[in-house]
Formats: C-alpha cells, sequence, structure tokens
C-alpha cells in the first residue's frame, strides 16, 4: 500500500541507494576485518586491494597472546565485572521498581522523578569522590569495587523501565493473591516475576552490553596491567615503534564479538530496551 | 500494619548503592568545584577561573585555527551532528520500511551500535589513516592530499565528528522505526486515496506524527555528543595539540593527569547542569504520561 505511487524506476532507485548506504556503513567494519586477517605488508598497501591476499590467523593470536596486553586475560577479567554488575543491579533495581510500581507512600512520585534524573549525570560527575571513596574503602585496583560502581550506575535506568513495564501488568491477580493472604515477597517473586522475564532479558542485555563496553569508569578505577578490562587493552594493542594495524585489528574485533554475539541472540530484547524511551 | 513496614526492603538495596555511589559523589564533586586546591571556599571564582582557561575557551582560535576550546569544540560537535542524526536516522527508518531486505540494511547501520565506543575509536582512526586507510586513499582520487585526517588541527575534530555520526545514527534510526510502527496504515491508505505524492505524505503525515519521537531523539543525542569521550581518548587523545580537545576529557586531564580535583569537579558540574537544562522538556513528557 505504501509503495503506491511510487513508480517501478523510483522503486528500483530507492533500492539502490539503501544497499549504497549499507555498503558505506559497512566499510569501516570491513576494513577492520580484512586488517584483522591479512599480514601488515598487505594492509599497508590498503586492505581493499586484492592482487595479492593471503588470508591468516597470525594477528588474532597476536592479539590473543599480547606480550603486553593478552586480550585473553582481558575478556575473562571483563566477564568478571560484566556478569555480576548485570545480575546485582537487575535484581536490585526490579525489587524497588515494583515498589515504586504498586507500593504509595508519601513523596514517592517525587523520588522516583529524582532517581529518573540521574540518568542525565555524566561519568565525569562522580570520577572524582569515587577514587577517593574506593581508595579509602581499599578497592581501587579490585573487581568488587567497579563492579559495585557499575551496578549503582546502572540502577536509575533499569528502575525506570521495569516500574513502567510492572504498571502496565494487570493489577487484578495481584490483589486476588493478597485477598488469600500472600505476602508482598511471594507475589513479586511468584507472580509479577514470571511475568516480567521479558523486561527483565531487556534490562540485562541492555546493562551487560554497557558494562562490557564501558571504558570511562574501568580507566579510573583499574590499572594493574594483569587486571586490565578488555577495552582497556585494545588501545595498548598499537606496538611500540610502528602501529602494528593487523592485531590491533583483530584484538578490536575479538573484543566486539561478545556485544555482536548477545545482539544476535537477543536482539528482540536489545531493541525493546532501546525503545522503551518512546513507547511504553 | 506489619506487612507495609516489610516494605521498605524493596527499596533499600537501590536506594544504598545509589547513595553511596552515585548520589554521594555528586554532592561532592558540587562541593569541591566552589572550593580551591588549599580547601578554601571560592564561591563562583573557581568557574569563572576554569571556564576562561584557554582548554576550555580559546578566543585566539577565532584568528588562527583551531584549538577553540574543548567547550567550543563540544558546541561545534553539537551543532554538525545533531540535526544530521535528526535527518538521516529519520530518512533511513522511511527508506528502509519499504525496502526489501530493508532489515538486512538495518542490521549492518546497527553495528555501530553494539560496538564498544573503545573499538569504535580504533577503527575511527584506521579509517582515516593516512597510509592505510580507506577514506584518505579515496579522497586521494579527487586531488586531495594524503594525509592522517585524525592528525592535522583542521581536520581532526570534523573526522571525529564524522565518525560519531556512523556510530551513533543507528539510535535515531532504531527510534523513528519502532516510531513508525505506531503510525497506522490507514492514515497513509487514506491519504494515497486522496493522491498526495510520497514527498508530500512524508512531510504532512509522518513528520508531524513523529515528532514526539524526534523530541527523545535530539535529547539523548544531546547528551551522548555531549559526554563524548571514549573515541576521543582512543582516536586521537583530544590532539593534535587540543585541536579534537572535549570537555568530558578535558575533565579527565585534570582529574587524573594533572590532579587538579578542583578545576575537574568544576567541568564535571558543568557538564551535569548542561545536562539537567537540555534533558528537562523531556523529563517533562515523561512525567506527562503518567497521569
Amino acid at each position: 500500500m505504501r509503495m503506491a505511487g511510487r513508480s517501478k524506476s523510483g522503486t528500483f532507485m530507492l533500492h539502490l541507494v539503501a544497499w549504497l548506504i549499507a555498503l558505506i556503513w559497512l566499510i569501516p567494519f570491513l576494513g577492520v576485518f580484512m586488517a584483522s586477517i591479512r599480514p601488515l605488508s598487505e594492509i599497508s598497501r590498503g586492505w581493499w586491494r586484492f592482487d595479492s591476499f593471503t588470508p591468516t590467523l597470525k594477528n588474532y593470536v597476536g592479539a590473543w597472546n599480547h606480550p603486553a596486553a593478552p586480550i585473553s586475560r582481558g575478556m575473562i577479567n571483563s566477564l568478571r565485572v560484566a556478569v555480576p554488575a548485570t545480575i546485582l543491579p537487575v535484581l536490585a533495581a526490579s525489587v524497588a521498581a515494583y515498589g515504586f510500581a504498586r507500593f504509595s507512600f508519601r513523596g514517592r512520585d517525587f523520588l522516583f522523578m529524582l532517581i529518573v534524573a540521574l540518568m542525565t549525570l555524566p561519568q565525569q560527575m562522580i570520577a572524582v569522590p569515587l577514587f577517593r571513596i574506593m581508595n579509602k574503602l581499599g578497592a581501587v585496583d579490585s573487581y568488587t569495587g567497579l563492579m559495585v560502581v557499575h551496578s549503582a550506575w546502572g540502577i536509575p535506568w533499569i528502575l525506570y523501565f521495569m516500574r513502567n513495564y510492572f504498571s502496565t501488568l494487570p493489577i487484578e491477580i495481584e490483589e486476588a493473591a493478597k485477598v488469600d493472604g500472600a505476602s508482598d515477597w511471594r507475589i513479586f517473586l511468584q507472580i509479577v516475576m514470571p511475568m516480567a522475564l521479558p523486561a527483565v532479558a531487556s534490562s540485562s542485555v541492555l546493562q551487560f552490553m554497557w558494562v562490557w563496553s564501558d571504558f570511562f569508569l574501568a580507566l579510573i578505577l583499574i590499572y594493574s596491567p594483569t587486571k586490565l578490562l578488555a577495552t582497556q587493552r585494545v588501545p595498548l594493542l598499537r606496538g611500540v615503534y610502528h602501529v602494528d594495524w593487523g592485531v590491533l585489528a583483530a584484538g578490536s574485533i575479538i573484543v566486539m564479538t561478545v556485544p555482536i554475539i548477545v545482539f544476535a541472540l537477543m536482539q528482540r530484547y536489545y531493541i525493546r530496551g532501546m525503545v522503551g524511551w518512546v513507547s511504553k | 500494619m506489619g506487612q507495609t513496614r516489610g516494605r521498605i526492603f524493596f527499596f533499600l538495596p537501590a536506594l544504598i548503592l545509589l547513595a553511596t555511589f552515585v548520589v554521594y559523589p555528586v554532592i561532592n564533586t558540587v562541593w569541591l568545584s566552589f572550593q580551591t586546591p588549599e580547601g578554601e571556599f571560592a564561591f563562583f571564582k573557581n568557574y569563572v577561573r576554569i571556564l576562561s582557561e584557554p582548554e576550555i575557551v580559546d578566543l585566539r582560535g577565532f584568528k588562527r585555527g583551531f584549538p577553540y576550546g574543548a567547550l567550543i569544540h563540544n558546541i561545534i560537535w553539537i551543532v554538525i551532528h545533531l540535526p544530521l542524526t535528526v535527518m538521516l536516522g529519520l530518512i533511513l527508518a522511511v527508506i528502509l520500511r519499504d525496502v526489501k531486505g530493508g532489515a538486512v540494511i538495518k542490521s549492518i547501520i546497527f553495528l555501530g551500535m553494539v560496538t564498544p565506543m573503545v573499538v569504535g575509536g580504533i577503527i575511527l582512526r584506521f579509517l582515516f589513516d593516512g597510509s592505510v586507510g580507506i577514506l584518505p586513499s579515496f579522497l586521494s582520487l579527487f586531488g586531495v592530499a594524503k594525509r592522517t585526517l585524525t592528525a592535522h588541527p583542521d581536520t581532526a575534530l570534523f573526522a571525529l565528528i564524522l565518525g560519531s555520526l556512523w556510530l551513533w545514527t543507528p539510535f535515531s534510526m532504531v527510534l523513528y522505526s519502532a516510531g513508525l510502527e505506531t503510525i497506522p496504515d490507514y492514515v497513509y491508505e487514506a491519504a494515497v486515496i486522496d493522491g498526495a505524492s510520497p514527498l508530500r505524505i512524508f512531510f504532512m503525515i509522518t513528520v508531524p506524527l513523529l515528532k514526539p519521537v524526534t523530541g527523545v531523539v535530539v535529547t539523548m543525542t544531546f547528551l551522548w555528543v555531549l559526554k563524548i569521550f571514549d573515541i576521543v581518548y582512543v582516536a586521537t587523545m583530544g590532539g593534535p595539540g587540543g585541536s579534537s580537545n572535549v570537555l568530558a576529557l578535558q575533565m579527565y586531564m585534570y582529574a587524573f593527569r594533572e590532579f587538579n580535583a578542583n578545576a575537574a569537579a568544576v567541568v564535571a558540574t558543568f557538564l551535569m547542569l548542561i545536562a539537567l537544562v537540555v534533558s528537562i522538556p523531556t523529563f517533562r513528557a515523561l512525567r506527562g504520561d503518567e497521569s
């Protein structure tokens, strides 16, 4: 129906433009991918030239076992932060979000708006005092410290998202359970949470991706060479005397694969989480 | 009732985390921004002094060219990036809805959104490199001398802006795509029966109906550009000679390279104030939804 009003040649042009845009968008990715599977001599002549083409996995091995900043170690370190920094805030924020959706008390809406306003904060706003707090707690350069900060940082968004979701659930079932004498916790855990699993999935996927991709908080809180996270290691793969583009590209691709796999598997939930901003 | 008292435990974990690791640091930063490094209360003196430092605003730039200072760079970034993201995202969403294989193209474009920004910075550095990058080589076909675009004062910032557009447009595209789905088919059908041209349909129906989405896209994009850090840190480190420096990076430099917590706090607080002002309309809208 929408296509009515358009001529055949118009439709053809539209497809041409669309695929041209797709190609332009793909080129930078294609470039790093090609660089990652070719020797430096070929990259220097241009990754887009194919007169000699010797695909190799050497760069991947080089990045994985890099002498100064092995990506393998970075991947493990990043997982050690990202997994708990996803579970903790999703739990804490979901519970609180249910409270904001269903319990009424004085100042509830004000408190909620205050928490939502925290979403706009730049991370720079907490950096210096955080470093000092962690220093006092002896948690600088520790994953627990970083994990807790990521958890706190993720709570406002998850709380907002989950509260909106809980508000859309029919309240009648909960009220019936209450009449039967079920406690708040029982209702929440046995009735509400099972219904909210899609929303839990959405917020978990987004939170995991953010923590995995984070650079700034890791930069200020983690500094031991062995403890550096994956995102901190990528820039260190450059090489000393010349830029080792192959290894740098391979390291970039390795670090990218995790969010790409998560996105591929959980696309529906990821998009729903993002779109949570415009529709409820 | 005893039962309602237990309800506080629903809120405690989240509130304790927020209070300790977000709210307290924020208050502390505001407090630091009013103090001299010696611990004296300086009120707004810090702001006047820091915000007129050449790293933040460099008026000489208007005579000699880059750098103009981090604040001006942020403004340039937003002025260029914001309208382009909005237009590109909307156009892509509309085009790709009608194109066969549009979902595939969307996924390709969306790659930028799931790429860690650090990796995005590396990709941009590679893309713009004078000897191995494809863009300088492509431009050389048109007689432009090959050079690393991120390493020259006159092009570094613009190269990063172009790169940020590549990474962020997927966000506005996805939001607009979702917005388009909420417009019912009969609206279009009626317009087509009335003989409206596709262009007219776009401007008279699609654009006005997507106004709420545009509001969110504008706000989120503004905030994203305002806080931009990773790609600058990785691709140029704000250089050469501060030509691509931005506020978030300058804050980091003050705090963790020069160990001037007070100057850093001024920049951070300034960033926060802009972010709050910009997001007020969106929060009004969010609140409006509730009633």
